[in-house]
């Protein structure tokens, strides 16, 4: 079962509440994403760290229902 | 994760400058994600030994958990969890991956 835009977006958001997030459904098929997400809280950490917050905050899915998530992460300009 | 996968693992990122966790060869990579960190890889021309997940399944959920990164392809470099092929990507474009290769003492052919 695939995951729906939205509901990524709303559990990164839950786990990182400033984030700025963007999700582009890359094949049109609910299962290939790209998200950008932007927090003040990824400031000082290295990118590896930064994925890993996006990733628990996804609670286990990534790898699992979620295959494709092409991810950037980065601060707040 | 069994500690035969789990040492077969450690020995594998200790005892090589670079590894490559991928899903099939750099030859027949088996997925999209692996075919593009083949790809960087042989733009840097830096030699590398590759690991195919598929062939085995302690490995396959085992660095999953050695380097808490849920996804394949996962680059080692002198034995330290650089990022998959997202990070890979970004790192590249900036020059990152090359200057990182380059500070470790790793030969490249740029």
């Amino acid at each position: 079962m695939p995951m729906a835009a939205e509901e990524i977006e709303t559990m990164i958001r839950a786990a990182i509440p400033d984030a700025e997030i963007e999700i582009t459904d890359l094949a049109g098929d609910g299962d290939h994403y790209a998200a950008r997400v932007v927090s003040e809280t990824f400031r000082g950490l290295p990118r590896v760290r930064q994925h890993q917050r996006v990733y628990a905050a996804l609670e286990g899915r990534m790898g699992g229902v979620l295959h494709a998530l092409q991810l950037t992460t980065a601060c707040p300009q | 994760m069994t500690d035969d996968a789990t040492s077969r693992i450690d020995s594998t990122v200790k005892g090589n400058d670079v590894v490559l966790f991928m899903k099939g060869t750099p030859l027949f990579p088996q997925c999209g994600f692996s075919s593009r960190a083949v790809a960087i890889l042989e733009h840097l021309g830096v030699a590398y030994e590759s690991v195919d997940v598929l062939q085995d399944q302690g490995v396959r959920q085992g660095i999953k958990e050695y380097s808490d990164w849920p996804t394949i392809p996962q680059l080692y470099v002198k034995g330290e969890f650089v990022g998959g092929s997202d990070i890979m990507m970004e790192m590249y474009e900036s020059g990152e991956l090359g200057q990182l290769l380059k500070d470790q003492g790793v030969a490249t052919a740029q």
